[in-house]
């Protein structure tokens, strides 16, 4: 990006690595979410960070939404001390679109401990957002009391028994499953037999010319076993997807954007409004990952998502499927 | 009178005496009959158990404690015990009374592994 002016700590005053110019900064990057947009049943989306630089008109189409990610209202520790203000920052960029989305979803882990205080935040922060609707799906941070009562009491309704459901905009199928339940030590993210039941007869009867739009928390595909970025079972489920032209799958969880095409399914995680995590590998864990201020300028090109700088991982702006 | 007084006196400060004396007995009785309890430590930090496999003589009371910035709970796959979410800096502690193998993991990253091996 031309004109950017070199990132150093002129007051480390926590001793922390991060100034507090760096802190906003950082907080710029953080707010941010997807931008989608359904133009002639194809869907594409864009980084919002991204969006005041682009011409409103090239992204008209017949229908627009916002996916934004992990929350994790809750979260207080050094990767970002503030989680309200830096999701507040994703609804303030949704609310200076030119283009209003019809509506947000959010792909789970709203909360950081499942508690009932952190759901009502979210809320509260969300309604402030200049969308109809808000359609969730849970995080495993969602779910950690009672089979997750509380989150499934203000984000289920309608839902089946499970939590999964789906609906239909402007012609398009979403369909939120829950794969963040039940989970078996070493294994990956579920679905589960009654959950793919319910989906084959979801889809059963719709027209292959459907554009399907599939929303869940861990990755549905495999991005990286070794720290459970993927699901058991979620080959069968996109088996039942097969005869569909145009199926696009959000995801959250790894707070950080890929993206994969495989034949007609489009895979797109979003980045978390809350803290950055590690790239596959390139930590020892997925923990928060603590921003200095000399790597803030990278993470900031960001601005726009495609920062990350020549690595495998898959940084996108635009997507078109097929 | 004065007899009376001398030996209530005398009986007084034998009982006392008697007194000092059974503290001390049971202070020996107590330390000949009890040993100090087995703890161990599991450590939860960079989303692993560490040690990820501990051995551990039966009677044993382990305490998970988490070190990590992100919340971890303790499950037992064979649902022997199972902790609360522990946040950073919460514990979590059960006391293995039964020999056996007791494998466990975090629920909520169910790739975190461990195990406790009763002796």
């Amino acid at each position: 990006m031309a004109g950017k002016t070199k990132d150093e700590i002129l007051h480390d005053h926590n001793k922390d690595g991060i100034d507090r110019r760096g802190f906003l900064k950082c907080m710029a990057w953080a707010g941010t979410g997807a931008f989608c947009v359904m133009k002639g049943g194809v869907l594409k989306s864009y980084s919002m960070s991204r969006l005041p630089e682009m011409n409103p008109g090239h992204m008209k189409g017949e229908l627009s939404f916002v996916q934004i990610s992990d929350s994790h209202m809750g979260f207080n520790k050094a990767a970002n001390p503030d989680v309200a203000a830096t999701l507040q920052a994703a609804v303030d960029k949704i609310n200076s679109l030119s283009i209003h989305p019809e509506f947000l979803l959010h792909t789970g882990d709203v909360s950081h401990l499942s508690k009932p205080e952190e759901f009502d935040t979210v809320s509260q922060i969300l309604n402030g957002a200049a969308a109809k609707d808000v359609f969730f799906v849970p995080g495993e941070h969602d779910v950690l009391n009672d089979d997750g009562k509380d989150y499934f009491d203000r984000f289920g309704k309608g839902a089946q028994p499970g939590g999964w459901y789906s609906f239909e905009k402007k012609g398009v199928h979403f369909i939120g499953l829950v794969n963040v339940m039940n989970l078996k030590a070493g294994g990956l993210g579920t679905l589960g037999r009654e959950q793919l039941e319910w989906l084959e007869k979801d889809v059963k009867n719709l027209k292959s010319s459907t554009p399907i739009v599939v929303f869940a928390h861990i990755p549905l595909w495999t991005v990286y076993p070794e720290w459970g970025w993927g699901t058991d079972d979620s080959a069968q489920a996109l088996a039942y997807l097969k005869k569909f032209g145009s199926v696009t799958v959000l995801n959250g969880h790894i707070h950080q954007t890929m993206q994969k095409v495989e034949g007609n399914v489009t895979f797109h995680t979003a980045c978390s409004t809350a803290f950055p995590q590690p790239k596959p590998g390139e930590a020892r864990s997925p923990g928060p990952m603590k921003v200095p201020a000399e790597k803030l300028r990278n993470l900031l090109g960001i601005t726009d998502v495609n920062y990350i700088r020549g690595h495998h991982a898959l940084a996108v702006v635009d997507s078109t499927l097929g | 009178m004065r007899k009376c007084v001398f030996m209530a006196s005398v009986m007084i400060a034998a009982v006392m005496g008697l007194g000092g004396i059974q503290p001390k007995y049971n202070r020996i009785i107590a330390s000949a009959q009890e040993k100090p309890p087995s703890t161990a430590e599991v450590k939860i930090d960079n989303f692993s158990f560490g040690p990820a496999a501990i051995t551990i003589p039966a009677g044993t009371t382990v305490t998970w404690i988490n070190r990590d910035d992100i919340p971890h709970t303790v499950v037992s796959t064979e649902k022997a015990f199972k902790s609360k979410v522990l946040d950073t800096d919460e514990k979590f502690s059960y006391t293995f009374t039964k020999s056996g193998e007791y494998p466990y993991f975090c629920s909520i990253h169910p790739k975190m592994t461990g195990k406790v091996i009763v002796r």
